[in-house]
């Protein structure tokens, strides 16, 4: 497979870089919609017990992006978000911190303060999340606003009506314009799987979002139903494993919404040892966009530990 | 001979307002009181126990929120389904050893319980409760509210005993997760179809069946379960169950009752709890 470098490797200046960004797109090999719920569904089934099953729950933990994206979020819940992202279960000094908060730009200030010397990483969304209907100017004071205010990590979305009309390109110089505009700050592409229809096109959009210079790739907002899905996770964990192989960039994979209960979050990490390979097995590649799943973890986390079934009201609410 | 092919009833776990079968796909064989074999039941396991309580728990605020009066009339309609099957209860309690007017009298007598309890549904916070005389310009009221999720473990009397325990927790507002009888399951199964029938919200009644012994250590010491009832528990087991209770200060009750007697009031305030408001007056 030819690949054309990374994002600064492509003149998107020329029609030649435009007709050949297509021409790759559409030169990529279809996916097999069976095979792939079948394989997803194959691994979903095996069974992670005991020791195996403590390991899975503490490294699940670890890449939580606890996440808050309501029009209703005020400082006070930043920050309570952000005292339980240190200390998930404040009972237990064991348990990890995940590896991310992620707010809206406007509450990136509050979550930096909240979180400063902490370790765990501010994410927050930009571009006009979660529509992406916006001029490209606003999308970039958007992301440089969040960068700004201490942002370590920008979850863009991907105009998903440009790229179902066929105008990729418009979509992949819009991502190179917010991968300058973040700097430093790792860059998230979201996807928005739910509205691309097919997984061929998440694949073919996983591929411009990892040529345009996305650091990670993220299904969805958790906006639309369907939000993350097995299947979709798998497309895309074999699109950064090719990618890797083609390039030698690694790309990491973030599945959000959807994830409610400690058995999903393990599928999850089963799928991506077998797909991606244990590389990927880190907070570093590999991220869980969920707040509710925690609770999950937590309270199977202290039913290993004390041997008896925990219930919500012995952890915090969100 | 007939020719037609005999369609056998395949007898499930009652949880969400479901029929599934044991997670565990195990399942073990019932007989009746000759020891001949009567059908195969689902042996629940403890994530079974687990699954019911969680459904149990998503069901408690909606039932509990229902007025006294909506749970009357839910309670009476069990009683109007379980009426229309009573030729078929009676042939299943007669499975358990019974004669046929010994069956017959049991279900008639679990009828009119379920009756009975249905008129207390929009009574017992009259009873229960109080408007307290206190020296202040208050009112004071104490209002009984339902505890939450009540763990039963039903005793072995096939359909009388069970609906005894149950009707008496649900009535007031709690939702539950019963252990039917281990020799004499099959009744509890046919009662979740009428159960199901009956406009009772999902995960109001959860039903499993299996081995007590398995299931019981683990709705004990279960910390989102708010009460217990040890009731078919036998004497031996009580105490280190009710250690386990201890760790989240679970109401535990166990009363082996008569239960053709008068069912009187103790097994509902059981699983109740006080709540007391202070209101000023003139306010």
């Amino acid at each position: 497979m030819r690949v054309f470098g990374d994002a600064w490797g492509v003149s998107t200046e020329t029609l030649i870089g435009a007709a050949e960004l297509r021409a790759f797109l559409h030169g990529l090999p279809g996916v097999d919609q069976v095979g792939a719920e079948e394989r997803a569904a194959r691994l979903a089934s095996r069974s992670i017990k005991t020791s195996a099953k403590a390991e899975a729950i503490d490294l699940a933990i670890s890449m939580v992006d606890l996440t808050t994206l309501e029009g209703a979020d005020t400082a006070g819940k930043v920050r309570a978000l952000c005292a339980k992202a240190v200390h998930p279960d404040p009972s237990d000094p064991s348990v990890p911190k995940v590896a991310a908060v992620c707010v809206y730009p406007d509450m990136v200030e509050t979550a930096v303060a909240a979180l400063a010397g902490s370790g765990v990483g501010v994410a927050s969304v930009a571009t006009a999340f979660p529509s992406g209907r916006a001029p490209l100017e606003a999308k970039l004071a958007d992301t440089r606003a969040a960068v700004a205010a201490g942002a370590s990590e920008i979850d863009m979305v991907i105009d998903r009506g440009a790229f179902l009309s066929g105008d990729v390109v418009k979509v992949f110089e819009e991502t190179v314009a917010v991968k300058q505009a973040c700097g430093d700050a790792h860059l998230k592409v979201i996807l928005e799987t739910g509205e691309l229809a097919t997984l061929d096109n998440v694949r073919r959009a996983s591929w411009l979002a990892m040529r345009a210079g996305a650091d990670f790739i993220k299904t969805s907002t958790g906006k639309i139903s369907p939000a993350a899905t097995l299947p979709v996770t798998l497309v895309m964990l074999e699109a950064v494993r090719d990618y890797r192989a083609a390039t030698g960039r690694q790309v990491g994979v973030k599945p959000a919404g959807g994830i409610r209960t400690t058995k999903d979050a393990i599928k999850y990490l089963v799928l991506v040892n077998e797909t991606a390979g244990p590389d990927w097995l880190s907070p570093a590649w590999f991220r869980l966009g969920a707040s509710s799943v925690l609770n999950d973890l937590l309270m199977q986390r202290r039913k290993l530990s004390t041997g008896v079934y925990s219930g919500p009201d012995y952890f915090t609410l969100d | 001979m007939s020719d037609r092919l005999a369609v056998r009833k395949t007898y499930k776990l009652y949880i969400a307002g479901a029929f599934p079968r044991s997670e565990s796909g195990r399942s073990y064989p019932v007989t009746d009181g000759k020891g001949r074999f009567v059908a195969n039941a689902a042996h629940a396991s403890r994530k079974d126990a687990r699954d019911a309580v969680t459904a149990a728990r998503k069901a408690f605020p909606g039932w509990a929120g229902r007025t006294g009066y909506n749970r009357a009339q839910i309670l009476y309609r069990i009683a109007e389904m379980l009426e229309g099957r009573r030729d078929q209860f009676t042939a299943e309690v007669r499975h358990t050893g019974a004669s046929k007017a010994q069956a017959a009298a049991e279900v008639d007598a679990a009828i009119d319980r379920w009756v009975w309890y249905a008129g207390w549904a929009d009574k017992i916070t009259a009873v229960a409760g109080a408007a307290n005389p206190v020296a202040g310009p208050y009112f004071n009221f104490s209002t009984p509210e339902p505890t939450g999720v009540v763990a039963v473990i039903a005793p072995d009397s096939p359909l009388l005993g069970l609906v005894s325990v149950v009707a008496p927790a649900i009535v007031t507002g709690n939702t539950t997760v019963v252990v039917a009888s281990e020799p004499a399951p099959l009744t509890a199964i046919t009662l979740a179809e009428v159960l199901a029938t009956s406009d009772l919200p999902a995960g109001v009644v959860n039903i499993l069946t299996g081995h007590r012994t398995e299931l019981t250590p683990w709705l004990a010491s279960h910390m989102d379960v708010n009460a217990i009832d040890l009731t078919g528990v036998p004497d031996g087991d009580v105490p280190a169950l009710e250690d386990k209770a201890a760790e989240n200060l679970k109401r535990v009750f166990r009363a082996s009752d008569d239960w053709a007697g008068d069912p009187g009031t103790a097994r509902m305030t059981a699983f109740l709890e006080v709540k007391t408001v202070w209101h000023p007056v003139g306010v």
